[in-house]
């Protein structure tokens, strides 16, 4: 009886890893626990809902359907390890992790594994050098093109100089939280600000003292680096020293609903950087009825429309773009990793696209090379508007400084090849 | 029947104090060890290695080394993140310093300077007892991930803060980097891991670890019996410490490869080195290899039932899982304080009268 039982469940197994060799595996390192979970929930929502408006309306990408696979990480690296590894054998095409630490890990062992990873926004900035980081991709910005958009986004107010003002850093002290900081020293000597930093640690509900040294030396602007609960309780802290909301502005994980709505209308004003404005995309609609209303919605359904619940469907989007490029190039429905590698590198993204998928735009205009897998670079500013709830985009996208970005992304990324022994070129 | 002293003649001092006094056991230890050593590299793949067995591996190298400082000396120590971060910092920057020396003299050299650190914090030691030694090893947990983090030295003044891995070879194979084969990296944490427990072993028993012992029982009665508590201290906190900085060298170089100082080596992982130990056993070398499998494994069973076999939301069971972790810990402390190891025990004594208890 028992060796029945046995045998029947090996064979379905069996039946199941066969049938799932058919499908486009997409993993979904997600966190949906943890203190970044206010972040990663509505991010991993908009991913797994995407692919399933996919399924549900055009049966897949060119055909095949996309089996996602989720992986909860908490934002932890060790089990991220886990993740890849588990997700790995079942047939991966790519991996989005939405974590700095976690990619670190994972440039080199996806490097070796020939699967591409696609970083948005965040992860190392100097894997936008192709020729270095082969399988590593981060268009269409990254953290040194924040810096810089925001930078210029100060220029822009102050009639083109920053001369003789100060300007705070408050970051995550994390690999994610100091990327920045080598921009923006170069900004600093450029447009001769001074920059302060200040760091706090994971996972950020400890900024008091920080805040207080922001109210004795009361620097014209804030900048901040911060992710999942640090965010709150720097909108909060902000608000208690009475710093004004219009000069402190985030980066674009600094910029959700989330993060602003416990600080009430304290936190009217507060800017953010984004990559994606929130609008009312048909797509959305689209989601709503083919995905909610079919009760397939991933998780609980009530992040639809948020600002990282669109981010993570543009990354979606971005993937699923990435899977039809590979399959035009090479013929096939039934991708590999590598030609999804292909797809990538040879990706362009239009306004026209854009608006044929239901999300006239959502980001910036791009178009991937071998040299350079970091995009445009290009975001705009949002500020909250606390009385009608509502994210209102003030500029349009702003292209960050790419004289001063190129040559810190070309140093990095030699330190990087020397250190493990690449040479540089296009595969 | 099989398992009993009886007719297992001892005939030499030797052989009556050695480790497994029942024939069986040690059949059991060599098979063990083949198995370990000859079969599992053969069979292991790269989720297996990557999830499983180096993690339990280097947290068992850990749980020993705060075995023999809580366990077998009785000081407490909040410390072990921070002193497993030494391990990894001194690692990284001997292997990017003096990169043609081979990696298993990095790795031992990183455990000496870990020692050195630990025994440098475990002054206080000689001065305060309990609780407040608890918090004076907290402090050196804060501080030396404050200091990994704030100068920049120990991550080659490198943008993200973060410390790689290079690759490193042993005998001609990658045992660090990407191309490293699991069975590889499985092999070396193996051999680490068997070195330790062995020396960890041998010193418990001798001179030094009944000296340990005689601290951990009664410090007053120790000194007038002629144990020389600050050498019973100081030498439980550095090989303690010796033990954890391998841990954490092997942590970074063989099974992450890139590690950040405060995800990794936070608070958090003194807790779960110490929660192994406390729920594996106090004084007890079984103990803290039974405390390591049993929280490495524990989360990962715990997915693999949840997720994959009853496809249920992962969030519910990372949520799941904290639950029945706390749950499982607060029932050990209540129904077995002395941890698996006692349980363990239990086992064997019942084996040895079975199959006729009185």
């Amino acid at each position: 009886m028992k060796m029945k039982t046995l045998a029947a469940m090996a064979l379905a197994g069996s039946m199941t890893a066969g049938t799932a060799m058919a499908d486009l595996v997409i993993p979904d390192l997600s966190y949906r626990t943890g203190p970044y979970a206010a972040g990663g929930t509505p991010f991993s929502d908009g991913y797994q809902d995407y692919f399933a408006l996919l399924n549900a309306r055009d049966g897949g990408i060119g055909g095949e359907s996309v089996r996602v696979i989720e992986c909860e990480t908490a934002y932890n690296t060790e089990r991220g390890v886990e993740c890849y590894e588990a997700t790995k054998g079942e047939g991966a095409l790519i991996y989005q992790p939405l974590s700095t630490g976690i990619t670190y890990q994972l440039i080199p062992k996806a490097t070796a594994d020939n699967i591409p990873l696609h970083t948005m926004g965040y992860g190392r900035t100097s894997a936008a050098n192709g020729e270095v980081f082969n399988w590593v991709f981060n268009y269409p910005a990254n953290y040194w093109d924040a810096a810089s958009v925001a930078v210029n986004y100060l220029l822009d107010e102050n009639g083109g100089s920053l001369d003789g003002k100060t300007i705070a850093l408050v970051y995550h002290n994390s690999a994610y939280g100091k990327e920045p900081i080598r921009t923006l020293e170069e900004l600093s000597a450029l447009h001769g600000f001074t920059l302060t930093q200040l760091a706090v640690d994971h996972p950020g509900q400890e900024q008091k003292s920080q805040w207080l040294q922001i109210r004795r030396e009361r620097p014209d602007y804030v900048l901040m680096w911060g992710w999942g609960v640090m965010n709150q309780v720097a909108v909060q802290e902000a608000a208690n020293i009475g710093f004004p909301m219009e000069n402190f502005i985030g980066n674009w994980w600094a910029g959700a609903e989330h993060d602003v709505t416990p600080a009430g209308m304290a936190a009217n004003g507060y800017k953010s950087l984004n990559m994606n404005p929130v609008a009312d995309y048909p797509v959305l609609a689209e989601i709503q009825t083919l995905v909610h209303e079919a009760g397939n919605a991933a998780g609980d359904g009530s992040n639809l429309g948020s600002v990282l619940y669109v981010r993570g469907m543009y990354a979606a989007m971005l993937a699923a773009e990435a899977i039809a490029k590979a399959q035009d190039i090479h013929g096939v429905a039934d991708v590999t990793p590598a030609m999804v590698r292909d797809g990538m590198e040879a990706l362009e993204i239009t306004e026209a696209r854009m608006a044929e998928l239901g999300m006239e735009g959502i980001g910036p205009e791009f178009a991937v090379t071998c040299q350079n897998h970091g995009g445009a670079g290009q975001g705009l500013v949002q500020q909250w508007n606390a009385s009608s709830g509502i994210w209102e985009p003030l500029t349009g996208f702003i292209s960050p400084d790419a004289a001063v970005i190129a040559p810190l992304v070309a140093e990095d990324s030699a330190a990087f090849a020397a250190e493990s022994g690449i040479t540089p070129g296009c595969l | 029947m099989l398992y009993r002293e009886a007719g297992d003649f001892k005939t030499s001092y030797q052989a009556d104090s050695q480790t497994f006094p029942i024939a069986f056991d040690r059949w059991r230890y060599w098979a063990v060890l083949v198995i370990a050593f000859c079969v599992v590299p053969f069979f292991v793949n790269a989720y297996w290695a990557n999830a499983i067995l180096v993690p339990f591996l280097i947290y068992a190298i850990a749980a020993i080394g705060l075995n023999i400082l809580t366990g077998y000396c009785g000081q407490v120590s909040l410390g072990t993140g921070g002193f497993m971060a030494v391990g990894a910092y001194a690692c990284y920057k001997l292997m990017t310093s003096f990169p043609d020396v081979s990696i298993v003299i990095h790795i031992i050299l990183a455990g000496g300077i870990t020692a050195a650190v630990g025994a440098a914090f475990g002054l206080p030691s000689l001065r305060i007892k309990g609780f407040y030694l608890a918090v004076a090893t907290l402090a050196a947990q804060f501080f030396l991930v404050w200091m990994f983090n704030k100068v920049s030295w120990f991550y080659n003044y490198s943008a993200s803060g973060q410390i790689n891995a290079p690759e490193r070879f042993v005998a001609g194979i990658a045992v660090t980097g990407p191309n490293t084969a699991p069975w590889a990296q499985y092999m070396i944490c193996l051999v680490f891991l068997t070195i330790c427990a062995l020396i960890a072993r041998n010193l418990t028993r001798g001179t030094i670890g009944r000296s340990w012992m005689a601290i951990r029982d009664m410090d007053i009665a120790a000194e007038i019996i002629g144990v020389n508590p600050l050498k019973a201290k100081l030498t439980a906190f550095a090989v303690s410490s010796f033990f954890i900085g391998i841990s954490g060298a092997l942590f970074f170089a063989v099974y992450l490869g890139a590690v950040e100082v405060g995800e990794a080596f936070g608070i958090q992982k003194s807790f779960l080195v110490l929660f192994m130990i406390i729920i594996g056993g106090l004084g007890s070398l079984f103990g803290s290899f039974a405390g390591a499998a049993f929280l490495v494994l524990l989360p990962v069973a715990l997915k693999v039932i949840g997720v994959d076999l009853l496809g249920w939301p992962t969030d519910l069971v990372a949520h799941l899982q904290l639950v029945i972790v706390g749950a499982l810990i607060m029932f050990f402390l209540i129904k077995e304080p002395h941890g698996l190891a006692q349980l363990w025990r239990l086992a064997k004594e019942k084996l040895r009268l079975w199959p006729f208890p009185y």
